[in-house]
C-alpha cells in the first residue's frame, strides 16, 4: 500500500499549483480521518453505509450460472447498495469527509451518472450543497440519472467541449476546484487522479472485499480461486480486489471494456475501446502518472464503449501497477460480447446488471461458457463476480443496442423499439 | 539572451500565444506581430488534448492548433520557422514532454527544445513535487524552469518553489484558468509580498487584458506581465469573422477570409498598449530602495 502516493512507477501529484495546498490539506484529512479514525470519522462512515446505504452487500449464490459453467459462481451484490451501484461507498465517504473538513460546497464529474447521483444523495443526506459536472452526450445518453440528481437537490452543469463525456467532464471539475479551492472538496469518483485520491477512494470501497473475505470464508470456508469486476477509472474493481491483494491463492481479473475493437486508429486520435490496461501506454492524464490511451504524441485519445462507465481513456494508477507486476490480469470484452451477458444474466439469474457489469460476466462465459475458445481456464473451482450496479439506468440504450445488433438471445425487440 | 536577462532593461512584457492558432502560416504572422509590439519574451503554447489549468479562451485555441495539425515535431518547426529574436518559453502540459521521442521521461523533448533555440518552459500540471526530472534535463541542457505561484502557495510551499525556479516566476494573480477579466485582482498584491525573497525576476499572469492594468500590477511591484487570453482573444475574433466572410462568399466565389495581416495589426497594437502600460506603471514606482 502506498504512503507517498506512488505505485511502483505510477501514481503522484502532477496537478497545478493552485490545487496543491488543497491537495496536501486533503492528504493530511485522509491521514487523521480514514486512516486514524480521528473523531471517529470511519465509525460514523462505517454506520452511515448500513443505515443509509444499506450494507453489508449479500454474496449470493448464482445458482444457474454455477450450474452453466460447473463451478460455484458467487455474485457480490454492490447493486443492492442504495442507489444501485457501488459508487455510494466512495461518494458516502467523502462527502462525509468534507464535511469534517469544514468544507462548504462539493463538485463532482459523472460519466453515466452513478458517481453523481450517488454524491447528490449523500450530499443531500448529509446537507451539503453540490454541483455536479456532466459531458453533454452523457446528458443525452442517461437522462433518468441527470433527473435523478436534480431530485436530490443538486446542479447539473453540462460539459460541452471535446466529445463531452466522463474526460472532459474530469476536466472541467478540476478547473471549478482550482478556481473555488479554499471552501470546495472534489469528490472524485473513481481510483483516479492525484494522490490521496486513489488510495483513499479504493479506502472507501474496500469494504466490498472486505465483506465479501468474510463472506466466503462463512459460505464455503474458503477464499475464492478467482474475483472478477470489470474496469473503466477502477473504483469497484480496486474495491473488489483490495483486501484479496495479498492472498496470492486468489486471482484478480479486471475485466476492461474491449468495446468495437482493440485497433487503434492513431491518426484519428480514436481508440474503438476503453481498455487502457491492455492497449494503452503509460503517460500522465488528470493528476497521475499511469496507463493511458494516447497516441503517439501523447496526445488523449477518444475512448469508446456501449457503456458510458467504462468509457474512459485512463485507469487508476493501482491497478496499473498491480498489472504491471502481474498481480492483476487485466482481460477485456468487447461490446457484443457485454450486451449478450446483459441479457444472459437477466434472463438466468433476475438480475439485470449495469452495462458496465455485464463485461465481467462476459469475461465467464468467454472462459467457460459452452463455446468457450480460452484453453486456459485459469478462474477455478469458486469464482466471485462483483456485480457492480444494476441495468435500470441502462434500458433505454439497451433496447437500442440489442436491436441494432441483432443479439440471439435477447427477447424479441420489435415491440420495444417503436420510436427508432 | 537569457531569460532573467530579457528583464535588465525595466518591466518585460510576455505575451502567450497557442503554437499553430489557427493555422501554422498565420500564427507564425501572429508571433511576430507580439514582438513588433515590444515583447520581451514569448510563451509559445504547445497544445495538449486536456488543458486542466486553461479557461475556455485557451482551450478553444487549443482545438483550433490541434485541428490545424499542430503536433510536438511541428512545433519544434515552428520554432525554427519563427523570425523573432526575443527568448521563447514554451508552454505545455507534461505529457506531451514525458512522451517524446523514443524514451519515456522529459530529456529528449529537452534536449530538442534547447536544439531549437527554447530558452525555458511553463508546465502547468508539474508543481514542485514532481518536477526533478524536468529540473534535470533543463539543468544538462541550459534550459530554465519556471515555476506558477498562485494565491494559495504558502509556507513550505513557498520555499520549495524557490530552490526549483529559474528564469523568472509566474505570479497567478488570482484562482481559477486562464482567462481575461475586466478587472484584476488585489491577491496580486499580497502573492508579490509573498514572495519578496525570491531572487528571480517577478512576473504577473491571469486576467490582465489592458494597458490600464499592466500599468497598475507593474507600479504594485511586478518584474514583468504575462498576457495570454486578451490576446488569443484577438486571434479568435479573425478566425470566426474568416469563416464567416469565407461562407458569405461562397454563392460569389470569392475566396477572402480576415486578413492575417490585420489580426497581426491588432496583436501588435495590443501588444504595444500592454508593453507602454508597463512602463509607466515602472516609472510610477516609488523608489525601491533594493532596486538599482
Amino acid at each position: 500500500m502506498s504512503v507517498d502516493g506512488k505505485f511502483g512507477e505510477f501514481g503522484g501529484q502532477y496537478v497545478p499549483e493552485a490545487l496543491m495546498p488543497a491537495i496536501e490539506e486533503l492528504e493530511d484529512a485522509y491521514e487523521r480521518y480514514v486512516l486514524n479514525n480521528e473523531d471517529g470519522f470511519m465509525d460514523e462512515f462505517r454506520t452511515r453505509l448500513r443505515d443509509f446505504g444499506g450494507r453489508p452487500t449479500p454474496l449470493q449464490r448464482a445458482d444457474r450460472l454455477s450450474e452453466r459453467y460447473g463451478r460455484e459462481v458467487y455474485l457480490k451484490r454492490e447493486d443492492l447498495v442504495h442507489g444501485g451501484a457501488h459508487k455510494l461507498n466512495n461518494a458516502l465517504g467523502q462527502v462525509l469527509l468534507a464535511k469534517y473538513m469544514g468544507k462548504e460546497r462539493i463538485i463532482a464529474e459523472t460519466g453515466a451518472g452513478q458517481h453523481g447521483t450517488a454524491t447528490a444523495m449523500a450530499c443531500a443526506h448529509l446537507d451539503m450543497p453540490c454541483e455536479i459536472y456532466m459531458g453533454e452526450r452523457d446528458i443525452n445518453r442517461q437522462r433518468p440519472n441527470v433527473f435523478r440528481m436534480k431530485l436530490n437537490g443538486s446542479e447539473v452543469n453540462p460539459v460541452t467541449v471535446g466529445r463531452g463525456t466522463l474526460k472532459e467532464a474530469i476536466s472541467e471539475t478540476m478547473r471549478d476546484w482550482a478556481t473555488n479551492v479554499e471552501d470546495t472538496h472534489y469528490v472524485i469518483g473513481s481510483v483516479v487522479g492525484p494522490h490521496p485520491f486513489p488510495s483513499m477512494v479504493r479506502d472507501f470501497q474496500s469494504v466490498i472485499s472486505e465483506e465479501a473475505r468474510t463472506q466466503a470464508q462463512e459460505k464455503l470456508g474458503r477464499l475464492p480461486d478467482s474475483v472478477l469486476a470489470c474496469a473503466g477509472g477502477g473504483s469497484n474493481t480496486m474495491g473488489a480486489f483490495a483486501e484479496f491483494v495479498s492472498d496470492d491463492e486468489v486471482g484478480l481479473y479486471a475485466v476492461e471494456a474491449g468495446g468495437s475493437t482493440l485497433e487503434v486508429d492513431e491518426d484519428a486520435g480514436v481508440a474503438p475501446n476503453s481498455a487502457s490496461l491492455t492497449t494503452g501506454s503509460e503517460g500522465i492524464l488528470h493528476g497521475a502518472r499511469t496507463t493511458i490511451l494516447q497516441d503517439h504524441d501523447g496526445q488523449i485519445m477518444e475512448s469508446h464503449s456501449i457503456s458510458s462507465g467504462l468509457d474512459y481513456a485512463g485507469v487508476g494508477p493501482e491497478l496499473a501497477h498491480l498489472v504491471d507486476i502481474d498481480r492483476v490480469t487485466a482481460v477485456n470484452v468487447g461490446d457484443d460480447d457485454a450486451l449478450t451477458a446483459f441479457h444472459r444474466l437477466s434472463q438466468l439469474e433476475g438480475i439485470i446488471p449495469a452495462l458496465e457489469t455485464a463485461h465481467a460476466f462476459g469475461y465467464l462465459e468467454a472462459v467457460a461458457g459452452p463455446d468457450a475458445t480460452d484453453e486456459t481456464d485459469a478462474l477455478g473451482e469458486f469464482v466471485v463476480v462483483n456485480v457492480s450496479g444494476r441495468g435500470d439506468k441502462d434500458l433505454e440504450s439497451a433496447i437500442e443496442e440489442t436491436y441494432e445488433r441483432d443479439i440471439d438471445i435477447a427477447p424479441n425487440m420489435d415491440e420495444f423499439t417503436g420510436g427508432l | 539572451m537569457s531569460l532573467e536577462d530579457a528583464f535588465a532593461d525595466g518591466p518585460a512584457f510576455i505575451p502567450y500565444l497557442a503554437a499553430g492558432d489557427p493555422d501554422y502560416e498565420s500564427s507564425l504572422e501572429y508571433v511576430e506581430a507580439l514582438e513588433r509590439g515590444g515583447a520581451d519574451i514569448i510563451e509559445l503554447g504547445l497544445p495538449f488534448s486536456e488543458p486542466i489549468a486553461e479557461g475556455p479562451t485557451i482551450q478553444n485555441a487549443v482545438v483550433r492548433s490541434l485541428q490545424g495539425g499542430m503536433t510536438p515535431t511541428r512545433f519544434f518547426e515552428f520554432v525554427e520557422d519563427l523570425d523573432v529574436s526575443v527568448p521563447l518559453v514554451c508552454m505545455t502540459y507534461y505529457n506531451l514532454i514525458y512522451r517524446y521521442g523514443d524514451e519515456p521521461g522529459p530529456r529528449p523533448f529537452v534536449e530538442k527544445a534547447a536544439s531549437v533555440g527554447i530558452e525555458g518552459f511553463v508546465v502547468p500540471d508539474l508543481p514542485a513535487e514532481e518536477s526533478e526530472p524536468l529540473r534535470e534535463a533543463c539543468d544538462e541542457f541550459g534550459l530554465d524552469l519556471v515555476f506558477i505561484v498562485a494565491p494559495t502557495t504558502r509556507g513550505e510551499r513557498l520555499e520549495r518553489i524557490m530552490e526549483q525556479v529559474s528564469g523568472y516566476v509566474y505570479v497567478q494573480a488570482r484562482l481559477g484558468t486562464t482567462g481575461a477579466q475586466t478587472d484584476v485582482s488585489d491577491q496580486t498584491d499580497s502573492s508579490l509580498a509573498r514572495i519578496a525573497d525570491y531572487d528571480v525576476p517577478k512576473a504577473v499572469g491571469f486576467g490582465i487584458s489592458s494597458g490600464e492594468h499592466a500599468e497598475r500590477i507593474v507600479r504594485s511591484g511586478a518584474d514583468g506581465i504575462i498576457v495570454g487570453s486578451a490576446l488569443v482573444d484577438i486571434v479568435a475574433e479573425g478566425t470566426s469573422a474568416a469563416r464567416q466572410t469565407q461562407s458569405d462568399d461562397v454563392a460569389t466565389g470569392h475566396e477572402r477570409g480576415d486578413d492575417p495581416q490585420a489580426v497581426a495589426d491588432r496583436l501588435e497594437t495590443l501588444a504595444r498598449e500592454l508593453k507602454d502600460g508597463a512602463m509607466v506603471g515602472a516609472s510610477q514606482r516609488p523608489p525601491h530602495p533594493e532596486r538599482t
